[in-house]
C-alpha cells in the first residue's frame, strides 16, 4: 500500500503501543492507558486488536485473524485484508500455523504455543463497569484491590437464581491481583487462558487501554467453593465432524424449529473433518 | 439438507462496496457533485465536519462529504482517519481572537458597543419559509457594504474585566494537553476539556446545553460576545526566533457570561463559559460555552447534580466517532456470547420447571 | 495500654477552630462517648480519630493485635482501608450512607466477609442469616432490598454489616439520630449488649447525654472544639465540674 508505513502505524506509534505493552505484561491483568489513533476502521470493529498486533507484527510473521471462531466472518476478512495490505504478510486459517492471531470473541479450541501470541478485540475493558460506570472509582479500587462490588453481584446471583448469571465476558482474577475483563469470549473459553503458554494481549482501542497476560500465568474465574464456575455450552455434538468438547454455533434450519450445532472454531472444525476422511 | 458453511465472506464485501458506490453516484444523468460546490455551497456542512474531524481543510472535508454521500460523522470519521496519518512538524501560538478580522460580532448584553453590532451573513433573522427559487440557479446580487469590519471591536469579557466584574482568564505556560495524542486522563483540566467540546458532536453538546437552560444545572448564562471571522495561524520556527503567519482560519468565538454569587471575602463576579469552533458554527460554540461552564461547577463551589455538570459523563460521551462506532458495533455479530446467554436462560427455565 | 490515643490534635476549617488542643485515650473493651452541641467539633472528632479526616497538628496512635502501634494519619491508603474493612467499623447516623441500597441484606452483611477472602456461598448466607438474628431482623428479609426496610431496620442491617467481621474498635456517629424514641430505645439496646458481649471498644459520638450515660462507660464532653471535661460516666453527669457540663446536665433533667 503505497505511502503508509509497514502496517499502516507510524514507528513512533508503534514504540508508544509497544511501551504500553511491556509495562502491561510487567503488571499482568492491569489496564495501561495508551494515546489510541483513529484507525480506517470505526471504533468498536477491532481497532485496539488492530493497533495492538499492528505494532507487535514483522515482516515473518504469519497471521490469522478470527471473529466469533471464524475465519471468514466478514470482519475477520475485512481485518485480514488491512494486514495483506499494510504489511503483506503471509496470511493463514490454520492455527497450527500462526504466529500472531488476533481474534473477537473466542479463543481457538487448539492449545496454543510458547511461540505464538494471541491478540484480543476488547469493546470494554473495564470489568466492573456494569456495577460502577465512573473510571474514576474503578480506578481506585482496583489500585487497592477493592473487589467488594464484583463479589456481591455474584452472591445476589446466587441468592436470585441459584447460580451465576454471567455466560460471557466472564471476570477472572489475573495473577491473584488484578480483576480483569477477558474480553467477551464465552465462558465456556475461560479455562484456556489459565497457564496458556502463549501470550495473551488485549487492545481497547476506543477506551484506550491495553492489558497483557504474560505466558503461563494464574487467571482464575470468580466463582464460590460450593458454586464453582462451569462452563456453558451446548448439550450437543458438533453436527458435522461429531466434536464434543468444542463450542457451537446454533444454526437455524428450518422454520419448524428445527436447529444444528456446529464448531464455532472453523479451522478446527475442517481439520478434524478431513483426519476422519 | 447437508450444512454448507457460509462462505464468500470476501466476495461479499465487494459487492457491497460497489453497490455503495453506485448509491453514491445516484443516476448518472444527473452531473455529478464536484468537491468545489461543496467546498463552496455546503459550507456549514464542510464547517461541521472540520471541528469534529479535528482537521482544518475545506477541500479535504468537501471531500469526505461526498464520499460519505453527505453523512456528516462518517466524513468527520474520514478526516479523523486520515489527521492520524498526518505528521506533525510545529505547533502554532495561540491565536489571537482580539485582532479577528471580524465579520459577525453580536452582543446580548450590551445595546451598543464599540465597534457596533455587526450582523454578519447570519440567518437570524429569515423566514423560515422554502424558497423555490432555489430550485433553479438564480443569480444573486452582491451584498451591500464592506463584509469585513476594520472597527475596532474589544472584546466584552476585556470590557467588564476593566471593572473587576468578570473573573479574569487562568494565564498558565503549562503545555496544554492533547486529547489526539494521548488517552483522556482525571481529573480533566479545563484545556483538555474545552479541546473536547471543540471536537465533540454538535448535537450532543446542544442537547445538554439545552439541559442547563432547563435546570439541569443551570448558571444563568447571557450572550456576552459571539465573533466570528478570521484568524491568522502563526508558528515561530526556532532558526527564525521570530513568528511567520502560515495561513488563516476562520472561528466562531462565544463567550457566555454567567451569574456568580460572591462570598464575604470575594466580592462577586461574573463567571464565564467559553466556546470555540472552526468555522461557521455558532450553535456549537454557544452550546460548548453552556457545557464548559457546567463542567466548572465543582471548582465553583456548585452542587454537581445534573449530567452536564459530570465531567466524566460529558466528556465520555460527547466524542460522536466513539460513539458511533460503539453504538454501530452492535451489528457486528455476537452469536457466540448470544448462544452462551442462550444456553444459560435454557438451563434456568429447565431449573425453574 | 491504650487501644486509640489522639495527642494535641488541632483543626481549623477556614478560620474556624473545629479542634484545639485535643487529647483522648481510648482502652481496649470500653465505650468512649464524645457530647457535646452541634459545632462542638465532637463528629469532626471522630472523623479524625479514623482517619478520614487529616488533623492540622497532633497525632493519633493505633495499637494492633500484634500490640504494634500506628501513626493512623502516616499509614498508606491501603493500609488504612483494609483496617476499615477489618479490624474497624464506622456506623453512620445514616445507614444508606453505608449500605448497599441495591444490593439484598445477605449481600450487605456478607461483603465484608468476602473482601476478606470468604469463597463458600454457604458459609457466608449462614453468617448473614445469623448476624440478621443478632440484630433481631427477621431471617425471611435475607433476599430483600434494604429500600424496604424501616428507618430502625436499616441502622440494625447497618451494624450487622459492620460488626460481621468481629472489629475490635467502631466508631459509632449519633447512630440512634432521627429515629423513633421507642425504636430508638430498642437499638440501644441491642448496640449496649452486642457491644459488651463482643468486647468492642466503641467510641461514640452524640448530643443526648441520656444516650451516653445509658451506654457509655467514659464521657469527654466537648465545647467550641476543646474536651472541657472527661471521666466515668456517671461521676462526670452526677457531679460535673466544668460550667459548660453543668449546663448541659441541667438542660436535660429540666426537659
Amino acid at each position: 500500500m503505497k505511502g503508509y508505513n509497514f502496517a499502516y502505524l507510524d514507528e513512533q506509534t508503534k514504540r508508544m503501543i509497544r511501551r504500553g505493552l511491556l509495562k502491561a505484561v510487567a503488571v499482568p491483568g492491569h489496564q495501561v492507558p495508551f494515546g489510541s489513533r483513529e484507525m480506517p476502521l470505526p471504533y468498536g470493529w477491532g481497532t485496539g486488536g488492530i493497533q495492538v498486533t499492528a505494532s507487535i507484527l514483522g515482516a515473518e510473521d504469519v497471521l490469522k485473524v478470527i471473529d466469533q471462531g471464524a475465519d471468514d466472518t466478514t470482519n475477520a476478512v475485512s481485518i485480514r485484508r488491512f494486514f495483506a495490505r499494510t504489511a503483506g504478510v503471509r496470511t493463514t486459517t490454520a492455527t497450527a500455523e500462526a504466529t500472531v492471531i488476533q481474534t473477537r470473541h473466542r479463543i481457538p479450541e487448539k492449545q496454543l504455543r510458547e511461540d505464538q501470541i494471541i491478540v484480543y478485540q476488547v469493546p470494554q475493558p473495564e470489568p466492573l463497569y456494569r456495577l460502577e460506570p465512573s473510571r474514576v472509582e474503578t480506578q481506585r479500587m482496583h489500585g487497592l484491590a477493592d473487589y467488594g462490588l464484583m463479589h456481591v453481584k455474584l452472591y445476589e446471583d446466587i441468592a436470585r437464581f441459584g447460580q451465576i448469571s454471567i455466560s460471557y465476558d466472564y471476570p477472572v482474577m489475573v495473577n491473584e491481583r488484578y480483576l480483569m475483563s477477558p474480553s467477551p469470549i464465552p465462558a465456556f473459553d475461560n479455562p484456556k487462558m489459565d497457564m496458556m503458554p502463549a501470550l495473551q494481549l488485549f487492545g481497547a482501542g476506543r477506551e484506550k487501554r491495553i492489558y497483557a497476560i504474560p505466558p503461563w500465568t494464574r487467571v482464575r474465574s470468580l466463582d464460590f467453593v460450593d458454586h464453582p464456575f462451569r462452563a456453558i455450552n451446548a448439550p450437543h455434538p458438533c453436527g458435522v465432524c461429531g466434536a464434543t468438547d468444542s463450542y457451537l454455533d446454533e444454526i437455524v434450519t428450518d422454520d419448524r424449529g428445527g436447529r444444528l450445532f456446529v464448531c464455532s472454531d472453523t479451522d478446527h472444525c475442517a481439520e478434524r473433518r478431513e483426519a476422519a476422511t | 439438507m447437508a450444512y454448507v458453511a457460509v462462505k464468500g465472506g470476501e466476495q461479499a464485501i465487494d459487492n457491497a462496496h460497489a453497490w455503495l458506490a453506485e448509491e453514491r453516484r445516484g443516476d448518472t444523468a444527473t452531473p455529478a457533485l464536484s468537491v468545489t460546490q461543496i467546498a463552496e455551497q455546503l459550507g456549514r456542512s464542510v464547517d461541521r465536519v472540520m471541528a469534529e474531524g479535528s482537521l482544518y481543510d475545506r477541500e479535504l472535508a468537501a471531500l469526505a462529504i461526498k464520499q460519505a454521500q453527505g453523512d456528516l460523522i462518517e466524513a468527520a470519521f474520514l478526516l479523523r482517519a486520515y489527521r492520524t496519518t498526518l505528521p506533525r512538524f510545529a505547533h502554532s501560538k495561540p491565536v489571537e481572537t482580539a485582532t479577528m478580522r471580524i465579520e459577525r460580532r453580536v452582543s446580548a448584553i450590551f445595546k451598543d458597543l464599540l465597534g457596533g453590532q455587526v450582523l454578519g451573513p447570519t440567518y437570524d433573522y429569515t423566514h423560515r419559509l422554502l424558497d423555490f427559487g432555489l430550485m433553479e440557479d438564480q443569480v444573486v446580487g452582491a451584498a451591500v457594504g464592506s463584509k469585513v469590519s476594520d472597527e475596532t471591536m474589544p472584546r466584552v469579557p476585556d470590557i467588564l474585566g476593566q471593572e473587576g466584574l468578570l473573573e479574569s482568564d487562568v494565564v498558565s505556560d503549562r503545555e496544554p494537553g492533547d486529547l489526539t495524542r494521548e488517552p483522556l486522563t482525571f481529573p480533566a483540566e479545563r484545556d483538555v476539556r474545552l479541546q473536547a467540546l471543540a471536537r465533540g458532536d454538535e448535537g450532543f453538546l446542544l442537547g445538554l446545553g439545552y439541559s442547563t437552560q432547563r435546570g439541569y444545572g443551570g448558571s444563568h448564562p447571557f450572550a456576552g460576545e459571539i465573533r466570528m471571522g478570521e484568524v491568522s495561524v502563526e508558528i515561530e520556527p526556532a532558526e527564525l526566533g521570530f513568528a511567520i503567519d502560515i495561513g488563516d482560519l476562520v472561528l466562531t468565538e462565544c463567550q457566555m457570561v454567567n451569574q456568580f454569587k460572591g462570598s464575604k471575602t470575594v466580592p462577586p463576579q461574573f463567571t464565564r463559559g467559553y466556546g470555540l469552533v472552526f468555522g461557521f458554527g455558532e450553535r456549537k460554540a454557544m452550546a460548548m460555552a453552556l457545557v464548559d461552564r457546567a463542567m466548572r461547577a465543582a471548582e465553583l463551589s456548585e452542587d454537581v447534580t445534573a449530567p452536564a455538570q459530570n465531567i466524566e459523563f460529558v466528556l465520555y460521551h460527547s466524542d460522536n466517532i466513539e460513539a458511533t462506532g460503539f453504538v454501530e458495533h452492535l451489528k457486528l455479530p455476537h452469536y457466540v456470547d448470544f448462544q452462551s446467554e442462550l444456553q444459560n436462560v435454557r438451563r434456568m427455565r429447565e431449573k425453574a420447571e | 495500654m491504650t487501644l486509640l490515643s489522639g495527642r494535641g490534635l488541632n483543626l481549623d476549617f477556614g478560620g474556624i477552630t473545629a479542634l484545639a488542643d485535643v487529647d483522648v485515650d481510648l482502652w481496649p473493651g470500653e465505650m468512649l462517648a464524645i457530647v457535646g452541641e452541634s459545632g462542638s467539633g465532637k463528629t469532626t472528632l471522630l472523623n479524625v480519630l479514623s482517619g478520614r479526616l487529616a488533623p492540622d497538628a497532633g497525632v493519633v496512635w493505633y495499637r494492633d493485635p500484634n500490640d504494634h502501634r500506628h501513626d493512623v494519619h502516616a499509614m498508606p491508603a491501603p493500609a488504612l482501608r483494609t483496617l476499615h474493612r477489618s479490624d474497624w467499623g464506622f456506623v453512620h447516623q445514616d445507614p444508606r450512607q453505608n449500605l448497599r441500597m441495591a444490593v439484598s441484606a445477605g449481600g450487605n452483611v456478607g461483603e465484608r466477609l468476602m473482601a476478606q477472602g470468604a469463597r463458600h456461598y454457604g458459609d457466608i448466607r449462614g453468617a448473614a442469616l445469623d448476624w440478621l438474628a443478632q440484630v433481631e431482623i427477621d431471617a425471611n428479609r435475607i433476599d430483600d432490598l434494604p429500600r424496604t426496610f424501616s428507618g430502625g431496620m436499616l441502622q440494625r442491617l447497618q451494624i450487622a454489616r459492620t460488626l460481621v467481621t468481629h472489629p475490635r474498635l467502631v466508631f459509632m456517629d449519633e447512630p440512634t439520630g432521627g429515629l423513633d424514641v421507642s425504636v430508638q430505645a430498642r437499638l440501644l439496646d441491642l448496640i449496649r449488649s452486642l457491644v459488651a458481649r463482643l468486647r468492642i471498644a466503641v467510641v461514640l459520638v452524640t448530643h443526648d447525654i441520656a444516650v451516653a450515660r445509658l451506654l457509655a462507660h467514659r464521657i469527654a464532653v466537648m465545647q467550641r472544639g476543646r474536651i472541657v471535661e472527661t471521666g466515668l460516666t456517671d461521676q462526670v453527669l452526677d457531679d460535673p465540674r466544668h460550667p459548660y457540663t453543668q449546663l448541659l446536665v441541667s438542660s436535660v433533667l429540666s426537659a
